[in-house]
């Protein structure tokens, strides 16, 4: 899967539960990722550079492991 | 059923708790108070012999044939006009008003033309039946003198012709215009005996004029003046079946009237609860498409998409695709296959489709159009709510007090539900729109919105954060719902976040464009005003904050105390006639009929036990990811079930990459549709007027589908979805569709009590239909909300997050999509019809300022393109859109506005951005070269090797 629009979906999700505040926002992010996001886009996701996402998007693929 | 037309009681159902009996002929009878003789006599069984009155409009007291005679009193009384009351003693057939009614009836046929054994209505004609009601048996008069017989006939409108010479001037046409369908674009123009309907202008005829051709004005004329073409040309039908409409999610009920196999017309039918009696130009008249030469029979193949298609038998066409999917499935795997059921089709054929794909393919990558407009409403009303779906039935608008629209056009894309709202707003209900453009909603003939907030593309949220900031400030909200039916806590960080003086609509005004009085004034009038019912459409979801919009809706609806009672709620108008039902029947990836997230393994399950199979627990890839992974490689294959993703979805280049990189593409439709130029095999489909089964529209109402002609492709699509699968192995054997249903209620508890023979008891069913709600559920959340377990109602902040598609130099302009009453969504079926008369291409409609910058004139071809691609089109200079917005259709594939369209999508569903593209509008001399390589790639895709070419 092309990470470009993966971290683009990721970091969008991140933004939108950012108002929740820092740890309800990992949380709901990775809570999302996990009830919306296909096997392969979550292995891709994970396989990629954490850099590129935000720091909320990165805590919460960190949670999918 | 037969070919008898519905009883017509005369003057509407009146509704009253007290009840009044009178004698009618010597028969008593009972009726509400208010009702009037004349429905009264209808009721008891008797007739009065009427012209101007039907049940569908008020009375009216002109025709002077329903008089009667009452004990006591003076005169010969209209009893249209007339309303019972207790001990009344009525008679309607004596001497004197048979005397009377002969004299009047003589009156009418000495200027009727006689040519009742030529006469299209002959036989179904109010006028000829009353003449023998009366015993009318000569006309005294002659008919040499001065007469209207002589009137040319309008034939200008596709369905159906104007003949005036037929005309009595009993006004039910223009009565039926102004109060069922509330255009008022008939009237009666002259006086006296110069008195004739006139539509527009007199130099306008019926296409020229306002007319909307809804079909209300020949439905109630009484004559042969107003009559469907199809009559004229066929003859009166012989029988009908009740059935629903295809078309957009109102889900009209209509008869299907018949001679033999052959459609005459359809009528909308009187008992249908979401129609009420009423139609629209597409359900009425544009059902041609059924029988367009362009329509596919027969099962076609090809190797690859650069072969011309070779027809083959079903069994050909059936191995061939099965061998396919099952090699790719050996080779990459169960998820590089899925599915897209189809919002078109009926209830029992989509859940086929995700049983295929879950059962059979082994994969849970199904999804369906919802995707792309209503995604954001199933998940922004579950997470508050507890369910996806609207709260209300569209009677509860009857009830509202104050009405709030937006992001929606109803009075184009589902116009049966707009004349209800129409009515009501007359009625006296107050009006709010908030949508970019002057949608006619804002003003029509005795319809003006109290207030109209022009937002800025794209800022959805921060116009309804806006409005919470002021009644939460201003103390309007309603604490005491809240306390009962919400969770109180969640309320309160709720309401911090929107009083933040940073949401107040005069900082957000900077980004919404909207005054930020007339957005205080619309809150507090939404707050204070009665019943609040929001009504939204694809303007809320088809943004990158879709979800979250539709959760400050429902913020809105929770804080206002506007849930659980007529008159108020939550409404997505949904767009396709079943996009409430496929998403119902577990068409998305993460979900099992009934909205059961895929991981609950006490729902997997029951399908489990049920289907003999282990499900995947992991959720599918959506349309979108389905085209990123088929461009990766690692997604094959798709069977599509009616459903056209490469006009309908965004950033059509990628969808054509997408689908190129497949190995297997199967399309199952009723054309060889856009889509089906990348596909390998094609499986033909049958419409709704040749199948059984059930849509659910948008008031959840669960509805029958009847098959009224043999499939012209052999089949109904179920039995197709069914044939695949088994040559796959997977040897199902239902016989008839109600045996899907009863899967479906026997898996799904919301749907426990469904059954194709209770529908057909009940007429119509609104889920939950289960042993708590046995009769179904009108409205929603009543004692409290579908969350479980709490029952509570669940605040969510909702921050507003700008999209990332921006103006700037290069693209200074922002575009917004939208539909047209003439025609329905890619226009497979209406460009199909003579609908094309109204709208034969997609303009782009420009701000006079705009245009004037750019030197564009009316009509003039321009050049529409954005960071994406580029198409052209003509403009149409109108000040209904803001300085800065173009907006336009998308209804004809030559315009190919998705072309333009980006990428980006809402956050939590990926529900395309449809509605806001920043682009640049030029001068243009032509099509782009996109469209001419397009135009030559489809032309090429089309080729049929019997040496048939499909035309567009």
């Amino acid at each position: 899967m092309d990470p470009t629009s993966l971290r683009y979906m990721a970091n969008q999700i991140a933004r939108n539960f950012a108002i929740q505040g820092e740890e309800e926002a990992i949380e709901a992010t990775a809570e999302h990722l996990k009830l919306f996001w296909d096997p392969r886009m979550k292995a891709a996701i994970l396989a990629d550079d954490r850099t590129a996402l935000s720091p909320i998007a990165a805590a919460a693929v960190e949670r999918l492991k | 059923m037969g070919y008898e037309p519905q009883a017509d009681f005369g003057t509407p159902e009146v509704t009253s708790e007290s009840s009044v009996t009178l004698t009618i002929d010597g028969r008593y009878v009972t009726v509400p108070l208010g009702t009037s003789v004349m429905r009264a006599a209808a009721i008891s069984g008797g007739s009065i012999p009427k012209l101007c009155a039907s049940d569908n409009m008020a009375a009216f007291g002109s025709c002077r044939l329903c008089l009667i005679e009452v004990d006591g009193m003076k005169g010969t009384p209209a009893s249209c006009t007339t309303p019972a009351a207790q001990g009344m003693v009525v008679h309607t057939q004596t001497p004197r008003l048979q005397k009377l009614r002969k004299g009047v009836m003589e009156l009418y046929i000495s200027d009727h033309p006689l040519d009742c054994l030529t006469c299209s209505a002959n036989n179904d004609c109010e006028l000829q039946d009353t003449a023998a009601q009366v015993g009318l048996r000569d006309v005294r008069y002659g008919y040499a003198g001065e007469n209207h017989l002589g009137l040319v006939s309008d034939v200008s409108n596709p369905y159906f012709d104007f003949d005036p010479s037929k005309c009595i001037a009993c006004s039910r046409c223009v009565r039926a215009c102004d109060e069922v369908q509330g255009t008022f674009a008939l009237t009666i123009d002259g006086r006296g005996f110069a008195s004739k309907v006139s539509a527009g202008q007199a130099e306008d005829n019926f296409l020229a004029s306002e007319c909307v051709s809804c079909g209300a004005c020949v439905q109630a004329c009484p004559t042969a003046t107003l009559q469907e073409k199809a009559i004229v040309e066929i003859g009166k039908p012989e029988r009908s079946v009740i059935t629903t409409c295809a078309y957009c999610g109102v889900g009209c009920t209509f008869r299907a009237e018949m001679r033999g196999e052959q459609l005459v017309r359809m009528v909308p039918w009187k008992d249908g609860k979401a129609n009420r009696g009423h139609s629209c130009v597409k359900g009425r008249f544009a059902w041609g498409y059924a029988n367009h030469q362009d329509r596919i029979t027969s099962p076609m193949i090809r190797e690859t998409i650069d072969q011309p298609w070779r027809e083959v038998s079903w069994d050909e066409a059936l191995g061939f695709a099965a061998t396919r999917l099952q090699a790719i499935k050996a080779q990459y795997g169960a998820r590089a296959l899925g599915g897209i059921t189809s919002s078109r089709c009926t209830n029992e054929e989509t859940f086929l489709v995700q049983k295929l794909v879950r059962a059979g393919f082994g994969t849970n990558n199904v999804d369906t159009c919802a995707r792309v407009c209503h995604s954001p409403t199933g998940y922004g009303l579950k997470t508050t709510f507890g369910t996806s779906a609207g709260t209300q039935d569209f009677d509860s608008v009857m009830d509202s007090d104050v009405i709030l629209v937006i992001g929606a056009n109803p009075t184009d894309a589902h116009p049966v539900f707009a004349s209800r709202m129409k009515r009501r707003l007359r009625q006296g209900a107050k009006l709010i729109i908030i949508d970019p453009r002057r949608i006619d909603l804002v003003r029509s003939p005795h319809v003006e919105a109290a207030h109209h907030l022009p937002l800025q593309p794209g800022t959805n949220v921060a116009v309804l954060t806006a409005i919470a900031h002021v009644i939460v400030t201003e103390g309007l909200a309603d604490e005491a719902f809240i306390r009962e039916r919400c969770d109180w806590d969640e309320y309160q960080d709720w309401a911090r976040f929107v009083s933040d003086e940073k949401h107040s609509p005069e900082v957000l005004a900077a980004v919404t464009r909207v005054p930020a009085a007339d957005l205080r004034a619309a809150a507090r009038l939404f707050a204070t005003g009665g019943n609040g019912a929001i009504y939204y459409g694809l303007g809320v979801t088809e943004h990158s904050q879709g979800s979250s919009t539709v959760m400050a809706i429902a913020n809105l609806a929770m804080a206002t105390g506007n849930i659980g009672r007529k008159g108020v709620g939550v409404n997505p108008l949904r767009g396709q006639n079943n996009v409430q039902g496929a998403c119902d029947m577990g068409s998305f990836p993460h979900e099992l009929s009934g909205y059961r997230h895929i991981s609950d393994a006490g729902a997997r399950a029951l399908f489990e036990a049920d289907w003999g199979v282990t499900l995947d627990p992991e959720p599918g890839l959506r349309i979108p990811n389905m085209l990123d992974a088929a461009v990766d490689g690692s997604f094959r294959a798709i069977y599509i079930q009616g459903e056209d993703i490469l006009q309908s979805d965004p950033n059509t280049h990628h969808v054509a990459a997408g689908l190129k990189a497949m190995d297997c593409v199967i399309v199952h439709d009723l054309f060889l549709n856009e889509t089906a130029n990348y596909a390998h095999v094609f499986l033909p489909g049958s419409t709704f007027l040749e199948k059984t089964g059930t849509f659910t529209n948008a008031e959840r109402r669960i509805q029958m589908v009847r098959k009224v002609m043999e499939p012209a492709n052999g089949f109904e699509d179920w039995e197709v979805t069914q044939a695949l699968a088994n040559a796959m192995g997977l040897e199902w054997n239902y016989t008839h569709a109600s045996q899907i249903m009863d899967e479906v209620a026997r898996l799904t508890p919301s749907f426990a009590g469904v059954s194709h023979a209770r529908l057909d008891e009940a007429g119509s069913l609104q889920w939950p239909v289960n042993d708590d709600a046995p009769d179904g559920s009108p409205i929603m959340h009543v004692d409290g909300f579908a969350r479980s377990p709490s029952g509570k109602g669940k605040f969510v902040v909702t921050d507003y997050v700008p999209t990332d598609e921006r103006t700037g130099p290069r693209f200074p302009l922002l575009l917004t999509t939208g539909r047209i009453l003439s025609h329905y969504n890619v226009g497979a079926q209406t460009r199909r019809t003579a609908n094309t008369v109204w709208h034969p291409e997609d303009l782009l409609e420009m701000h006079p300022d705009d245009a004037e910058n750019r030197g564009l004139k009316e009509g003039d071809w321009t050049r529409l393109t954005s960071r994406t691609g580029e198409t052209t089109l003509r403009i149409t200079v109108t000040d209904r859109v803001a300085p800065g917005v173009v907006y336009t259709t998308f209804h004809h594939p030559a315009t190919q506005a998705n072309v333009v369209t980006t990428e980006f999508s809402d956050w939590a569903t990926n529900c395309p951005e449809y509605k806001v593209t920043a682009v640049q509008v030029a001068p243009s001399n032509g099509p782009t070269g996109w469209q001419e390589d397009y135009n030559e790639q489809a032309r090429l895709s089309r080729r049929i090797a019997s040496g048939l070419e499909a035309a567009e």
